[in-house]
């Protein structure tokens, strides 16, 4: 048996962590979280999580962070908000996970070629240079950079797709797509603004 | 009456029958849809995984574009609807975020007024068109059709705007008002496990096979749905869900079978795009169709 | 520092200055304030002392105003709220009106706030100087004795009502015992057992019923309502409105004769006794104990009623005595009390509110209070728990918190559902060898007793898991959950998702105020807090005293509570009602406020603003009055009568504007 000793000392949290998800948008009660489990109950993909969302608020508040970010459970998540509605503390659980999405992409807390960063990264790109989603060249994009072998396993379903219409290979795109990136570049420099 | 249109990226493509259908509808109503001149992404639920705040930023440039239509919103794509719903509300409960978007809106010259009603077509049909209006339009009734409502999740949640959060009934009451019978589907509001089939399959497959498994279980004929990636998901992947027994259960936007009832020609309802034909179930009930 | 006020050579004023050990002379120059003070108009005599609140401090007081024929008291010291009245003892012991006494607070407002003792002494000085000037306008006023009527009214008659009427009618005061339900009793009523000992609820219950039935001292009205209250402590008048039995009480003799012979030879309605479980008839008693044991028939369900065209075989059967009357109509009966003491208990979550847990769509979802009587003898199935099949369940699941510590619901915490769901979790297993779950957030069990049940329980081979149930479905997903509702929560210990397949569900429902709480507290005067539940005076030290004089509230209406510390409140209130009434008379403080009928116009703005009911328009004169019994010296009226026409004593203008004047008067 392959034994570990885990104890868990006081200087391996991360305080600013822990400050950060209570002052993330719908954060602001976490600190009430009574560890009810209602979220976890309440959510459709936990039983596929390894810590369920009641235990990620638990060890996200006290500042977890490697744990927290490196936990199946945010890339499970599908925002469905089952969690949030019912919280009986008024968490807003989805906001959360939302944003330790978004932090774990930014750190890079996946292993590689994990699609669901992958495909936050590719919609991300195509809306940068178009402002529209293409669902076809997304999708062809985030397979042939993750998982080539089950697009191909899928492509009788891509062709018939293609037969009714669905799948269309026109780019989608805003014709003043430079409001689009002043848009984002503007949003980006505030928040540096704001982080100083 | 009139109502400036969001189709959103998928209404584009994979979720063309629901466009069609829903312009078909409309048209037969006679309620004017202008399309959003020049409307962008709203980033759905994965740019908010990537960046919330430029998620916001992105949904708040069609919010400033539509208020300026003087018009309201009409965003059929659940996911829209929730985002732009989420935009206008977190701006304006958060200095913090509406100082950042505001301030990115009167960079690139827009007005910072997003104050623009978003509606949903359940609603808009509902309350503004009326079931007496929809009911006059309908020439071939749906004779009792089974018919399971799928909401979806965010439709219904976190906002549940003009429907019950937890029971809603919005779509039962226009079908029903067209003659089909809604079976009584639990699993109405539970998720669909969005994109997941399409990045972790497994848990994608599971969470299919329940909602289809569950509606043939309450005896249900079709399921009618509110937003493109739930039916893509239910209808798309049945074939894989069904393995040996396949659930052969057509899975339509809910406008579709307005279009069905209304006498809309198949093409124009979008029906030539489903993978599970509805055909075979119309002529079982004896519901002519065009 | 300049003074314009014209010294007046017939007033003689005291200043006194207290050091109150370090407290005050810490930060503030004691002695440099009495010589300040002594320099003032009309200052006779200025002194500064270590404690001026002890013996010898009052002493100097009272020595003064003897020799020196004092006439207006300034004591600089602490809170009024601590010693006014210490002080004004003091005048009064020496012969002079209490309320010729001014104090100055420079113990919490100065020495206690500021840490510059310049400033500080600098503050307390200008507080002095305008004491000094505002106590020359101060009138001698005199306490009111108000009498106080003996009698108390108790309105609810659970565990809490009658308590407190045994308790005050053991007295030997006469107590009116009013409760809307045609017999007392209350929730505890439905109970079989009540937790920690296990006792049987009619069994400690029935005897203090029948007690309350043959008490001399206690009127008991049942089927009664409050209908309206007018006055003031000590002189309640109450009208209560009686709604009709349709059958005479004094002659129905509780045989039933008239239940056995109705037409009706099934019952057909609902019983409201058995949580809708069973059926009764048109004419019923409420339960086998009803105080009083008399019947009373429902005419929305009685065909004379409605056709009047009934063979009234209970009529018949009554034979002589005849006690039925068809023709009842409401009456009203006007009493007066002194003290009323509201014990109307509360009412329990509807759990069709949480649609996930299937409450009136899976029928064998039970609410708690459904569950007691199926355990109680004298219930619907006597006793047997039993599913709506007649069969006995094998397994039960108790969900706790249900309509409890939840936003989306009620945000309190219920306090007695984590004990009754270990009672009923007990009972079901004593009684069926069920295997039983409780699923639940915190084991709430602070009482006498409580965590050693709880040991028990844990004994019996119950399951506890804890976690805040999601769902309660009948949709099986593995074959051995077939038939059966499964309850889907996150077993929050272990740390993962059970589904757990029972054939009962027991919602433990949480407590509510009345539905009708805010209307009853309207009728009589006192408050509702955030919640709904009535306001106590304060949570810690008045938990049974209200703002309203004279009422006092008891029990669960207050709050959720169990029945010890509904007992226990009774027994509190009724001691309150009784010290009230053996004091035979109340002293109210003068600080009314009155209305100078000269300039009075009658515009009637300040009856609007009175928290308290007070005024009221006199139409002869067409002006306003002020209850000065009622009273309670807010100001507010006084402040916005747009005339000035009502002043308050002890708070007149010209006393306000005296000290406004002393305070900015500097160089």
């Amino acid at each position: 048996m392959e034994l570990k000793r885990i104890v868990k000392f006081e200087v391996e949290r991360d305080p600013a962590f822990a400050r950060w998800i209570t002052q993330n948008p719908g954060g602001e009660r976490i600190r009430h979280c009574l560890q009810c489990g209602l979220c976890s109950a309440s959510c459709p993909l936990s039983l596929w999580m390894d810590y369920t969302p009641r235990r990620l608020m638990h060890l996200s508040r006290e500042g977890f962070k490697e744990e927290v970010l490196s936990s199946y459970t945010i890339w499970l998540c599908t925002s469905c908000y089952a969690c949030a509605v019912e919280c009986p503390k008024g968490i807003k659980v989805t906001d959360l996970m939302y944003a330790l999405k978004a932090r774990a992409i930014q750190e890079h807390f996946y292993p590689k070629r994990f699609a669901i960063p992958e495909l936050a990264r590719e919609f991300s790109r195509m809306i940068l240079g178009w402002g529209r989603i293409t669902e076809s060249r997304l999708v062809m994009r985030v397979f042939f950079k993750t998982a080539l072998g089950r697009m191909i396993g899928l492509s009788h379903l891509g062709l018939r797709l293609l037969r009714t219409g669905r799948l269309r290979w026109a780019r989608e795109k805003v014709s003043r797509q430079i409001e689009i990136i002043g848009l984002l570049q503007d949003v980006a420099a505030t928040r540096k603004e704001l982080a100083r | 009456m009139k109502y400036t249109y969001y189709p959103g990226c998928s209404l584009k493509g994979t979720g063309r029958a629901y466009e069609e259908s829903l312009l078909a509808v409309f048209h037969a109503l006679g309620v004017a849809l202008e399309e959003l001149d020049d409307w962008n992404c709203c980033g759905a639920t994965t740019y908010m995984s990537y960046d919330e705040v430029q998620s916001y930023a992105l949904a708040a440039r069609n919010l400033s574009l539509a208020k300026k239509t003087g018009r309201d919103l009409m965003a059929p794509c659940a996911a829209c609807y929730l985002g732009l719903h989420k935009t206008q509300n977190y701006v304006r409960d958060y200095p913090w975020i509406g100082h950042i978007v505001e301030h990115a809106l009167t960079v690139i010259g827009y007005s910072t007024d997003l104050s623009v009603r978003i509606r949903h077509p359940l609603d808009i049909l509902l309350n503004d068109v009326g079931l007496a209006a929809i009911k006059a339009k309908v020439v071939h009734p749906l004779n009792g059709l089974k018919v399971a409502t799928y909401y979806g999740c965010q439709l219904v949640r976190p906002y549940a705007l003009f429907d019950n959060q937890r029971e809603p009934t919005s779509m039962d009451r226009l079908l029903a008002a067209c003659g089909a019978t809604i079976v009584d589907y639990p699993l109405k509001t539970q998720c669909c496990a969005g994109s997941q089939k399409g990045t972790l399959p497994e848990v994608g497959l599971d969470r299919i096979q329940r909602l289809l498994a569950g509606a043939l279980r309450v005896g249900a004929e079709t399921i009618a749905t509110v937003c493109p990636l739930c039916q893509f998901n239910l209808e798309v992947f049945q074939e894989q869900a069904g393995n040996a027994h396949p659930f052969n259960l057509p899975v339509l936007y809910f406008t579709q079978l307005l279009a069905v009832a209304f006498g809309t020609p198949l093409k124009q309802a979008g029906l030539q795009r489903s993978f599970v034909s509805i055909e075979p179930v119309l002529a079982h009930r004896e519901i002519a169709y065009v | 520092m300049s003074d314009t006020r014209t010294p007046n050579s017939a007033l003689k004023i005291g200043v006194y200055v207290c050091h109150c050990g370090s407290n005050i002379a810490g930060t503030v120059d004691v002695h440099a304030i009495t010589e300040y003070a002594a320099g003032l108009p009309d200052v006779a005599v200025a002194r500064e002392y270590k404690y001026m609140c002890s013996d010898p401090g009052q002493e100097l007081i009272r020595q003064d105003i003897n020799h020196h024929g004092l006439n207006r008291i300034v004591v600089a010291s602490c809170s009024p709220l601590m010693h006014e009245p210490t002080f004004r003892g003091a005048l009064l012991k020496a012969g002079i009106n209490p309320y010729l006494l001014q104090m100055v607070n420079i113990r919490e407002h100065v020495s206690w706030v500021h840490t510059n003792k310049q400033e500080a002494t600098a503050k307390a000085k200008d507080l002095v100087r305008a004491a000094v000037r505002r106590v020359c306008l101060h009138k001698p006023l005199e306490k009111r004795r108000v009498a106080i009527n003996p009698n108390v009214l108790v309105v609810g008659g659970g565990i809490a009502g009658i308590h407190a009427a045994l308790t005050i009618a053991n007295s030997g005061k006469h107590v009116y015992l009013v409760e809307r339900q045609p017999t007392i009793g209350g929730h505890m009523a439905y109970f079989d057992k009540t937790f920690p000992t296990l006792d049987c609820a009619a069994c400690i219950l029935t005897p203090k019923m029948t007690a309350v039935g043959a008490h001399p001292n206690i009127t008991l009205w049942t089927y009664a309502e409050v209908a309206a209250v007018e006055g003031y402590v000590g002189n309640y008048k109450v009208k209560v409105r009686h709604k009709p039995r349709y059958i005479l009480e004094e002659l129905c003799i509780g045989c039933q004769e008239c239940v056995e012979a109705c037409v009706y030879k099934e019952g057909r309605w609902a019983d409201e006794f058995n949580m809708g479980l069973s059926k009764r008839k048109p004419i019923y008693l409420p339960f086998p104990q009803a105080v009083p044991q008399k019947v009373l028939i429902d005419p929305d369900a009685c065909i004379e009623f409605k056709s009047h065209r009934c063979k009234k075989t209970c009529v018949e059967v009554c034979g002589e005595r005849k006690a039925i009357d068809f023709n009842q109509k409401r009456w009203f009966d006007e009493i007066e009390v002194g003290s009323i003491i509201v014990c109307t208990g509360f009412k329990t979550f509807d759990a069709r509110r949480n649609v996930y847990y299937g409450y009136g769509r899976h029928k064998n979802v039970y609410t708690a209070l459904e569950v007691e009587r199926l355990i109680n003898a004298s219930g619907p199935t006597g006793g047997n728990i039993v599913l709506r099949d007649g069969t006995q369940p094998r397994t039960a699941g108790i969900i706790h918190c249900v309509g409890s510590r939840d936003h989306n619901t009620n945000r309190w915490c219920s306090k007695v559902c984590c004990m009754y769901s270990l009672k009923l979790a007990h009972l079901i297993r004593e009684r069926t060898g069920a295997e039983v779950y409780n699923f639940y957030i915190d084991m709430r069990t602070p009482g006498k007793g409580y965590e050693e049940f709880y040991d028990r329980l844990l004994d019996e081979g119950v399951h506890f898991v804890r976690g805040r149930v999601a769902e309660v479905t009948d949709w099986p997903a593995h074959p051995s959950e077939e038939g059966k509702l499964i309850i889907r929560a996150e077993d929050t210990l272990a740390g993962f998702v059970r589904r757990i397949p029972v054939d009962m569900v027991v919602l433990s429902v949480g407590l509510e105020p009345q539905a009708d709480a805010r209307e009853v507290r309207r009728l009589l005067n006192i408050s509702c807090s955030e919640e709904g539940w009535f306001l106590e005076r304060h949570p810690k030290l008045a938990p049974v005293s209200t703002f309203t004089d004279g009422v006092f509230i008891a029990g669960a209406c207050q709050g959720p509570k169990d029945i010890p510390d509904c007992v226990a409140q009774a027994g509190a209130a009724a001691a309150e009602a009784m010290a009230l009434a053996d004091a035979k008379y109340v002293e109210l403080e003068p600080y009314t406020a009155h209305v100078l009928e000269e300039s009075c116009s009658g515009c009637k703005t300040c009856l609007t603003v009175c928290p308290y009911s007070a005024i009221s328009f006199m139409q002869e004169t067409k002006t306003a009055r002020v209850n000065e019994v009622v009273c309670k010296g807010c100001g507010t009226c006084a402040a916005t009568c747009p005339s000035a026409s009502i002043q308050q004593n002890g708070f007149e203008d010209g006393e306000i504007f005296e000290e406004v004047e002393g305070l900015l008067a500097y160089a």
